[in-house]
């Protein structure tokens, strides 16, 4: 196609001189990046791209699969066995702790019901995979191979067993591509549950580090203080663990001061993930079979946190929660 | 041999998403940019600037860049490779490795700057590495290939 020295050939040839060429496709390559970066409207030249792009990536990722199913596939009876009674006795521990939740639970809906605030939904998740991709070594990307044919959208968020590794940010029919919480442009709005300090939580770069720059020398926080995510901006859904506080340094000099968390989920051992459809998305026909609902204690899908009304309930959840945790 | 140039570009896609160790990822270098360098030096008529977009694009919804960002710089790549296939494959190895160079640089610099007008953060200094790995790669391949080049009847 166009090749340059051979101007016979080629989709454009017969407009001109190489250069010619050249000048006319690095515009339409301009263009192509100043729209996409602009609006929405590529979406689906991306998805027309992600199927071009789709066996290269289950290639990179086919060998990775193979070693895992091969480890489970020849592990030995031994290890599976021991495997086995773990997992039974944290089966037990969990399904004693999801007892008192659900005591928990009612008590949340009557007295959410005496506040007569908004009625609250459970969240709904679907496991997804992490492809063994790799992307722009710049920034902190993965591939997760749940797509939109699974009912994945751009913002939704995903989770771990231990609190939020990131969200969406493109959709393609049978993947999605995610950022992590920690990527250098990325932030999710945080509380501390000691005291339901409002603030925001920002990407390092470092999947290790997360940085909290809006708060000044008199805020109070401590190292160890738990960050929850705030449900405000309505990507994250409220109440699940985004980092714990490991570094607070204030200097006289300066007005705000330097607070360092450690993310909650284990960004760079994760395997497997899953996605959440809070209260308010439709959702998808197939989930699985593990619809579970996660803690409702702080689960605010259904909220708005601009809702004036909401307010008095933001302000009683941190308690609420530490008071939860307290107890379990 | 009539698919060579396809078959080395989709193992250059291969290279480029396998995960790497942390260790040595920094020095990772642009396989798709190398191999439409080498195919566009030694036969011409195997990807022109119209493929040269659509490979850039593709590579964009791989790495999730912006649509058009390694396509421009493949463009570019290609253009003057193309512009200068003669002049260039007539340079003895280091000059040529030295342009390469040059180029895998200016490929490197145009996508730091659309991310830096497009408001992406991206750390300035691991954006050189690849193109010291990409310069030296490209020297071993083209010192190997160069011998049985010059024996080849040219591909003019």
């Amino acid at each position: 196609m166009g090749a340059p020295g051979t101007p016979s050939k080629g989709l454009v040839s017969g407009v001109g001189s190489l250069g010619v060429r050249f000048l006319l496709l690095a515009v339409a390559a301009c263009a192509l990046m100043v729209v996409d970066h602009r609006t929405s409207r590529l979406q689906s030249a991306r998805e027309a791209l992600s199927f071009v792009v789709y066996p290269v990536q289950m290639l990179v990722d086919a060998p990775p699969r193979a070693w895992r199913w091969a480890k489970t596939t020849l592990a030995e009876r031994r290890e599976l066995l021991a495997e086995n009674e773990r997992l039974k006795r944290e089966q037990l521990h969990a399904s004693a702790k999801l007892q008192r939740l659900d005591a928990l639970e009612a008590e949340n809906r009557r007295l959410r019901e005496l506040l007569d605030s908004t009625g609250r939904l459970s969240d709904r998740v679907l496991v997804a995979e992490i492809l063994a991709v790799d992307m722009d070594p710049y920034r902190q990307r993965f591939n997760v191979n749940r797509g939109a044919i699974d009912g994945a959208y751009v913002g939704q968020a995903l989770l771990d067993a231990n609190g939020i590794v990131g969200q969406i940010v493109n959709v393609a029919p049978m993947t999605s591509e995610a950022v992590l919480i920690t990527d250098a442009d990325h932030a999710v709005p945080v509380i501390v549950t000691r005291n339901g300090l409002r603030t925001i939580a920002v990407g390092t770069g470092d999947s290790s580090r997360l940085r909290l720059p809006y708060l000044t020398n008199s805020s109070d926080i401590e190292v160890g203080d738990l960050l929850l995510s705030s449900g405000l901006g309505g990507v994250f859904p409220a109440g699940y663990p985004v980092g714990r506080v490991i570094e607070v340094r204030r200097r006289p000099g300066q007005s705000f001061a330097d607070v360092i968390a450690e993310p909650a989920a284990a960004l760079d051992r994760d395997r497997e993930v899953l996605l959440v459809w809070t209260g308010d998305k439709d959702l998808p026909g197939l989930t699985d079979g593990d619809d579970s609902a996660a803690p409702e204690a702080g689960i605010d899908a259904g909220v708005p946190a601009i809702d004036s009304a909401t307010t008095d309930a933001d302000e009683s959840e941190p308690a609420q929660v530490a008071d939860i945790r307290g107890a379990l | 041999m009539r698919f060579a140039p396809f078959l080395s570009l989709f193992a250059a896609f291969l290279l480029a998403a396998l995960p790497m160790p942390s260790s040595i990822v920094a020095f990772k270098p642009d396989w798709v940019a190398l191999t439409m360098i080498y195919w566009t030096l030694t036969a011409p008529p195997a990807f022109g600037l119209v493929s040269a977009l659509v490979i850039g694009l593709a590579l964009d919804t791989l790495t999730g860049s912006l649509l058009g960002q390694h396509a421009l710089g493949l463009l570019l790549l290609v253009y003057v490779c193309g512009r200068f296939r003669l002049r260039l494959r007539a340079f003895p190895v280091v000059q040529s490795t030295l342009v390469v160079a040059a180029l895998l640089a200016v490929n490197e610099f145009l996508l730091l700057w659309i991310d830096g007008i497009a408001g992406r953060t991206v750390p300035i200094g691991e954006r050189w590495p690849p193109i010291a790995s990409g310069t030296l790669l490209w020297l071993v391949v083209w010192s190997t290939f160069d011998r049985g080049r010059e024996h080849a009847p040219a591909r003019l």
